[in-house]
């Protein structure tokens, strides 16, 4: 082997660049994440359904609440019919967040554990919150 | 030719994903199975490919030079075009490899009144940049699948590369620049008719297989949606050696997987490699100091040799009675 003093190096670096989420996780249990579903509203529903199906709600709701913001503020349309037909006021604060009043231990927790920061909150919060 | 062959072959990946997830039921082999022994295979690959090289003697300094080498004190020495020493070569190593210099120079020939002429081609250093920028951020973001809880630093470039802040999930530029380059890198390929004729399978497959992994990215992050924390419980379960497939998870992030781990295991066996090959390429990382220290072929065979004073001593009393003049009496 020639030059092994700098090759050695460089190989020890990819390895430990390429196998980093291998030494940082081994021996861990793999989290559950579950976002908590017991608030005062939504334990007083008769039915315990949000607007649309969980599979849904759980994949595509960013989308929904853009379609929602795009609605409302662009078109100035406040009413949402759901997939069953259902009619939904769109409103952030008063349908989404009424249910799920507990941002801390519903909303981020999946964003927090996968990473990622929507700047709903920047201007949607109710004043005992705060910002986040 | 080639390129219809590796459209093909990216292609019957896509379906053979499709296929063995949605009709078969392979959940295990596209999402635990597969995607180790892409890893292994890329680790151990590369690992191969560089030691491999590491035990070729480089014996000469035989670096490109594009500028005055070092010579008299008044001769002006073009520093970081042809270093003389370690610092000069690490400067025009990191000028290479982070904003890739050598393509920032005359690589368009054309014939202009019967005369070879060479200009300037920016658009491919532009485009080669943003591509492996691209490519090494988008890499680096995905990194937030294998750690929690997710780092600092990755939900700093998160937010850097979404900065524009269109629509939720936000747009992040890289995803889009990625696939942007690498389309323009292969219509490039494809219109200029002296790249085309010489561009092989082994240049359109990794170039389409990029493209269709950005693609599915893409559509799973805006479009067709998956359930990123049952994807996070997966991959999380393929880092902590625990794996595991959560239910419901779409399609299409198998399809991706797949052509990723298609990736990895290609990875070292193809041209690819340049990534560790950049860092190992003699014509760039030795010093142009050939004048200075004398450099010795380490295999140089130990030639017999036979001297004219021992010639002399075996032949003296022949040469001397043939008149032929000796050095010693």
């Amino acid at each position: 082997m020639y030059d092994g003093g700098k090759i050695i190096p460089g190989l020890i670096i990819f390895l430990l660049i390429i196998t980093y989420p291998f030494y940082t996780n081994i021996g861990k249990p793999v989290a559950e994440i579950k976002p908590d579903l017991k608030t005062p509203e939504i334990e007083r529903l008769e039915v315990k359904e949000c607007v649309e199906p969980k599979a849904f709600m759980r994949a595509e709701h960013m989308k929904l609440l853009n379609e929602w913001r795009d609605s409302a503020v662009r078109d100035g349309n406040r009413v949402y019919i759901n997939s069953k037909g259902k009619n939904y006021q769109i409103s952030l604060q008063k349908t989404c967040l009424r249910c799920h009043s507990n941002r801390d231990k519903f909303c981020k927790v999946c964003h927090t554990y996968a990473g990622v920061k929507p700047y709903c909150w920047n201007c949607h919060f109710a004043k005992q919150e705060g910002k986040g | 030719m080639g390129m219809l062959f590796s459209l093909v072959v990216v292609v019957a990946l896509i379906l053979i994903a499709l296929f063995g997830v949605k009709v078969i039921g392979l959940q295990f082999l596209f999402g635990v199975i597969i995607p180790y022994i892409a890893v292994l295979t890329f680790i151990f690959g590369m690992l191969y490919r560089v030691l491999k090289w590491s035990r070729s003697p480089v014996p000469f300094h035989i670096p490109t030079t594009c500028g005055q080498q070092k010579s008299l004190s008044w001769i002006k020495h073009s520093k970081i075009e042809n270093p003389a020493g370690t610092l000069g070569v690490i400067i025009r190593m990191a000028l290479e490899i982070f904003l890739f210099r050598s393509l920032f120079r005359n690589l368009k020939s054309d014939l202009r009144d019967g005369r070879l002429v060479y200009g300037s081609d920016k658009w491919l250093w532009l485009a080669g940049l943003a591509f492996h920028v691209s490519f090494f951020t988008v890499f680096i973001r995905h990194l937030r699948f294998f750690a929690n809880p997710v780092p600092k630093f990755l939900n700093v470039i998160d937010s850097i590369d979404g900065f524009l802040q269109v629509g939720v999930p936000h747009l992040l530029i890289t995803g889009v620049l990625l696939l942007l380059a690498a389309l323009y890198l292969f219509i490039r390929r494809v219109y200029i008719p002296q790249v085309r004729y010489i561009s092989l399978p082994a240049d359109y497959f990794p170039l389409f297989l990029i493209i269709a992994i950005a693609s599915t990215g893409i559509l799973m992050r805006y479009f067709t949606k998956v359930d990123i924390v049952k994807v996070k419980t997966l991959t999380m379960g393929l880092a902590s050696l625990h794996p595991h497939i959560p239910d419901g998870i779409g399609a299409i992030f198998f399809v991706h997987l797949f052509l990723v781990s298609v990736l990895f295991t290609y990875f070292p066996f193809s041209k690819l490699v340049h990534m560790g090959g950049v860092f190992l390429s003699p014509t760039r990382n030795l010093a142009n100091n050939s004048r200075m220290k004398r450099h010795v072929n380490p295999w140089n065979y130990p030639v017999k040799v036979h001297t004219y004073e021992e010639y002399e001593e075996e032949f003296r009393e022949k040469m001397k009675s043939a008149d032929i003049p000796v050095e010693k009496e």
